[in-house]
């Protein structure tokens, strides 16, 4: 299991455990974190499963695809930590993550 | 049913009442529960839903799960201890078959009564079918439910041929995957095009080329005289023309019929489905409708009365009306949008093509990654694309400012579309 730190968007720390091979998105809708709408269910469509992530661990994720980047820029909310969460592998390496799910836009 | 008082049974029934009830446990209805949770809404919330399962994805059906990429628990749109830990309570395997809206009682088929204080009616549809001969035997399928699709994967193994009814999404969908199984597949379109119903001509014929080149034999302009039967199962399509096409399944795909005749039959009024006023609330009392069946009118289409079928409507419109239930009345005004995913191309779309009087193609549809650019009046009112997130993500500013451009401008792929937004939008 993989422990998570999640910041909700008021602020709200939780730590939660996920397995591997999943993706953060999926850890996190298995784990209530209803703020996350997912809507397309993961296949990189939409750009409602918007988190940051540490940026100490970006190296332990792949990087943005393009597409990804292009979703994201949808977003009025994007950073240098922004992430789709459907598009990141829950990994053994992401143990300790901190995730913070991005205002609504 | 035991002897007893009239007065005892009834006191007995409604011991299930619910401040607020969501009939349908899809996206709309599950969105509804998880809405007025977010609102901090504190009374008892029910959600009754005809299917055995918890509130699951339906997208998926035609794509991935058909596919066996990802498994059934994959899918939930939550997993059961979230219902729990958010007190709604699931009433799965049961349905509602008529309602008192004076009264505020359901009556379920199982014959038990509900009451509710305000009602939420997400039941989306049914999907409709052939009423040729042999429109009901074995191995004849549509896809809506996960039982439908459970059904047609028991049967996928026996199945070398397959013949795909109607040329929409759900049938372009479910021959992609049919083709990367490696059954021979028909695909069989009524109309000159297929998605003749909701999108351009460049966006049809470049998908029937796709379907085409993954060995898809798709017929156009294709008329279906009956289903053939061999044993008491489908063996065939029997076309007008005389023509038999073996197989051994048959995948209709030919729309859905709103499910609101209860709604309907207590007085709500409604042509296509049920109507509904900006906030989803229905002409009857505390009762609301939201999703595929909920007709309304969409500022996007002109603002004609119309019904959409997708996952950001009944998203949307779920939290429209958990809103409205907790005491904010806020118009529904979304941007539509959409996705299609078959072989390796993924469709986005934005907006409403409705009505369109010209297209333009922004790209070269033989490099596989395009858009087609719907405009009205010389407006932009929608973008279906392909492979082209760029112009998905930015053809929406276009879309929700109904901007006009030059077509030259909207063609000229070095001009990304966001510099063709006025600054003021």
């Amino acid at each position: 299991m993989v422990k998570l730190v999640v910041v909700s968007r008021s602020g709200s720390e939780s730590t939660i455990e996920a397995d591997e091979g999943i993706s953060l998105m999926e850890a996190l809708r298995d784990n209530g974190m209803d703020e996350l709408l997912a809507l397309c269910g993961g296949c990189c469509s939409c750009a409602t499963c918007h988190v940051y992530v540490d940026p100490a661990f970006s190296g332990d994720m792949p990087p943005r695809s393009e597409d990804e980047e292009d979703l994201l820029d949808s977003s009025d909310h994007k950073t240098e930590q922004s992430r789709l969460s459907c598009q990141v592998p829950v990994t053994a390496a992401l143990d300790g993550l901190r995730v913070t799910i991005a205002p609504e836009d | 049913m035991a002897t007893g008082s009239s007065l005892h049974l009834k006191e007995d029934a409604l011991a299930e009442n619910f401040d607020v009830l969501i009939v349908g446990g899809g996206h709309g209805g599950a969105q509804a529960a998880v809405a007025l949770r977010q609102g901090k809404y504190e009374g008892t919330i029910a959600i009754i839903g005809d299917e055995p399962e918890l509130p699951y994805e339906r997208p998926p059906l035609s794509k991935d799960y058909f596919a066996r990429e990802k498994v059934f628990e994959r899918i939930l749109i939550r997993p059961a201890s979230f219902w729990t830990d958010k007190e709604v309570t699931m009433l799965l395997g049961r349905r509602v078959v008529s309602i008192d809206a004076a009264a505020h009682t359901v009556t379920t088929a199982d014959g038990a009564e509900i009451g509710y204080g305000s009602m939420i009616w997400a039941t989306g549809g049914s999907p409709r079918r052939l009423s040729c001969p042999g429109h009901d035997l074995a191995g004849v399928h549509v896809v809506r439910t996960r039982a439908d699709v459970d059904r047609m994967m028991a049967e996928l193994d026996g199945v070398s041929r397959a013949v795909v009814i109607g040329g929409g999404y759900i049938g372009l969908e479910a021959a992609a995957v049919l083709s990367k199984f490696g059954k021979q597949v028909t695909l069989l379109e009524a109309l000159p095009r297929v998605l003749a119903r909701v999108a351009g001509e460049e966006l049809s014929r470049f998908y029937e080329a796709e379907h085409r080149a993954h060995g898809v034999d798709v017929r156009l302009g294709a008329m279906v005289e009956c289903i053939e039967e061999r044993d008491g199962a489908a063996c065939g399509v029997r076309m007008a023309d005389g023509e038999v096409i073996t197989c051994e399944m048959v995948i209709v795909g030919i729309g859905i019929i709103p499910s609101v005749e209860p709604l309907i039959t207590a007085g709500a009024a409604g042509t296509n489905g049920v109507d509904v006023d900006e906030c989803c609330r229905t002409s009857l009392p505390d009762i609301y409708a939201i999703g595929d069946c909920a007709a309304h009118i969409n500022a996007f289409a002109e603002g004609a009365r119309i019904r959409l079928e997708s996952v950001q409507n009944a998203n949307d419109q779920a939290t429209t009306a958990a809103k409205a239930i907790t005491g904010t009345l806020q118009p529904y005004h979304a941007v539509p949008w959409f996705w299609s995913n078959q072989y390796d191309l993924r469709l986005q779309t934005v907006g409403l093509s409705t009505g369109y009087d010209k297209t333009v193609t922004r790209g070269d549809p033989a490099s596989r990654s395009f858009s087609v650019i719907y405009l009205r009046n010389g407006k932009v009112i929608a973008l279906d694309c392909v492979n082209a997130v760029k112009d998905y993500v930015q053809g929406r500013a276009l879309v929700m400012g109904g901007v006009s451009v030059p077509e030259d401008k909207l063609t000229d792929t070095a001009v990304p579309l966001k510099d063709l937004v006025p600054s003021e939008v």
